[in-house]
């Protein structure tokens, strides 16, 4: 028995870390054959993807669902947005600099709130939070400019050595950007991976299966949700931080709670049990997104079709049925 | 002085479809458990609903007394559209975890928003002629339209009928065990489906009855159901989620502080009420007279 899980194991490592290479190199050359429209799609889910990330933490590790995950995701944009109106060089690094301590921030004085809940409570305390946060951006208009919200022109990224402006400026900057986002990705990935195998990670999955249990163990289990609810938020922070120079603007928009609807259906789509669960739907949705709103008004309707049918028929996401799949045909390879 | 007056006469008309929104989503947790996301679209639907019937009565030369009938009609037609969907869509995620109940109920929200988009498309629909029909009173020199009155009326009927059917009433009797033990009620022969399919009817009743009462005032516009549902969540989270009284309770305040707002901080209006539920949450976890 025992064997037979290490075997699983090491096979499944192996083949994870085998195919995480052939993702990566896939997505280093993709520039090369696909045209400027696909990269910047590309470039929108891997940002998808970190913010899915990081709201996995949340709802697959710790069994928290937060319905107000737009919050920090508009804070990271409306922060940029507020660091070029006010603030000095248009440097994606400075903003990073600025902006992240300040999402991270937002999320230990939110998290620290909504922790104290649970359950129902838990996502209805985020979603109030998050439209205290909405209300603001949409009121206080000469701060936040309202609902028509706050341009953000192109940044020059790696501190001032690539600047884009000029007529092939936009091509030019998908490109670089789109290397940019990736590297960020990446680490993303990789932090996340080491804090969701950490012990830490492992404390916190112990807390979601079983709260009683982890607190007999002497885990200060709000502690935990806490520090999870920080890392989270910073992570979707981070996704809008690099969303808002991609698209040029930031409106109240991204900090509705329909946003933060959308954010929950990214990780359900791939899958929220899984680690790579939420990379994949953030991807997905992207190009779901995209293509339903190109070719129907009702792009809505076709989305909630979607998100009803999948939580009826796929709990487990895309990523979860595929894997669900490989191993029945596992199974019975090695049946007889 | 007849200012006070007609500010506290509109708090009391927002309140009473405020009460009707938040007191299905209520009735619709305490009874099954289920946070309803797609509750403020089944308002907008009764809104949609009311004032197209009262558009295609006015078309057809329905004589003007008659129409105060489509009003009840549009409720029913989401209580009809709740009864299709609770069997359909809902029952199989009682025994699922409540991230499942709240992700259906969301994809029903935006099927329902696009739907009302597509039926009706994107200019308003008003159905206002309900509203001149009624004469408009002096209120200590200020004019007053009478149909306002009649909206708080409708509310506070629906209060002592709701309160009364499930306090008073065989059929109450049956909600409340159903709410307490499922299983003990199923257990001693009470058919549970069918408690479940009534209650989710009566919950988008009420909600449809506050977007058909809520109509004549405005009009029927898209994201209306959205914005409701942020708001009617403020007031049972103030109120208690599950309870009756709670809803009641947190739609007056919601509604008193939101006309106090308006009046005095525009900007911070609905900052405050959310913060007001965020510290209700903080320090009352249940709201007021919740339980649960």
């Amino acid at each position: 028995m025992v064997a037979q899980i290490q075997a699983l194991r090491g096979r499944s490592g192996f083949g994870l870390w085998a195919s995480a290479a052939a993702v990566v190199v896939v997505l280093l050359l993709a520039p090369g054959y696909f045209g400027t429209y696909q990269i910047q799609l590309l470039i929108y889910g891997l940002i998808a993807a970190i913010a899915a990330l990081g709201f996995n933490l949340l709802l697959g590790y710790t069994g928290l669902l937060s319905f107000g995950h737009s919050a920090y995701f508009g804070v990271g944009a409306y922060t940029v947005a507020l660091v070029v109106e006010h603030l000095g060089p248009h440097s994606m690094e400075f903003y990073l600099l600025i902006g992240l301590p300040v999402v991270a921030l937002t999320s230990a004085l939110f998290g620290y709130i909504c922790v104290r809940h649970t359950q129902i409570f838990f996502g209805i305390l985020t979603l109030a939070i998050s439209q205290v946060i909405y209300s603001l951006a949409l009121n206080l208009f000469w701060v936040t400019g309202g609902s028509d919200g706050m341009r953000v022109p192109r940044p020059a990224l790696l501190f001032g050595a690539l600047s884009f402006s000029g007529s092939g400026g936009f091509r030019q900057f998908i490109t670089s950007y789109y290397y940019y986002v990736l590297a960020i990705f990446i680490v993303c990935v990789f932090l996340m991976w080491v804090i969701v195998h950490s012990p830490f990670g492992k404390a916190l999955q112990g807390i979601r299966d079983n709260e009683v249990r982890a607190r007999f163990l002497g885990l200060r289990i709000r502690r935990f949700r806490w520090i999870a609810f920080l890392v989270s938020g910073t992570f979707t922070g981070l996704a809008g931080i690099l969303w808002v120079p991609l698209e040029g603007l930031t409106t109240p928009d991204v900090l509705y709670w329909t946003f933060s609807g959308e954010i929950v259906f990214t990780a359900l789509l791939g899958g929220f049990r899984n680690f790579t669960g939420p990379i994949v739907g953030g991807i997905v949705f992207t190009y779901l997104k995209t293509y339903a709103v190109a070719t129907t008004e009702y792009w809505q309707l076709l989305l909630g079709v979607v998100l009803v049918t999948l939580v009826l028929v796929l709990p487990t996401g895309i990523v979860g049925a595929i894997s669900r799949l490989g191993q029945r045909f596992r199974e019975r390879r090695a049946a007889p | 002085m007849a200012i006070l007056t007609i500010q506290i006469l509109n708090s009391l008309l927002y309140a009473s479809v405020l009460f009707l929104i938040a007191a299905g989503l209520s009735l619709i947790f305490g009874v099954m458990r289920i946070v309803n996301l797609a509750h403020g679209s089944l308002y907008a639907v009764g809104a949609y609903v009311t004032a197209w019937l009262v558009g295609t009565g006015i078309a057809h030369g329905v004589p003007l007394g008659w129409l105060f009938l489509m009003l009840p009609c549009g409720a029913l037609a989401v209580a009809l559209i709740g009864i299709v969907i609770e069997p359909l869509l809902l029952r199989p995620f009682y025994t699922r975890a409540e991230e499942y109940q709240l992700l259906v109920t969301f994809g029903l929200l935006q099927i329902l928003e696009d739907l009302m988009r597509l039926i009706w498309g994107g200019t308003p629909l008003s159905a206002d002629t309900l509203m001149d029909a009624l004469p408009i009173i002096k209120i200590g020199g200020l004019n007053y339209p009478t149909y306002d009155l009649l909206v708080i009326a409708v509310g506070v009927v629906a209060a002592v009928a709701l309160w009364a059917a499930i306090y008073h009433t065989r059929f109450g009797v049956l909600l409340r065990a159903t709410s307490q033990d499922r299983r003990m009620a199923s257990a001693l022969g009470l058919n549970v489906g069918l408690v479940y399919v009534v209650a989710f009817g009566i919950g988008c009743f009420m909600a449809g009855l506050g977007g058909a009462i809520v109509v004549p005032t405005q009009a029927a516009v898209l994201g209306m159901g959205v914005d409701a549902l942020v708001i009617a969540f403020v007031v049972v989270v103030i109120g208690g989620l599950g309870s009756l009284k709670g809803a009641l309770v947190g739609a007056i305040i919601v509604s008193f502080v939101r006309t106090a707002g308006i009046q005095f901080f525009p900007e911070l209006e609905l900052a405050v009420l959310y913060v007001i539920a965020a510290g209700v949450l903080l320090v009352r976890p249940t709201g007021l007279f919740g339980t649960a």
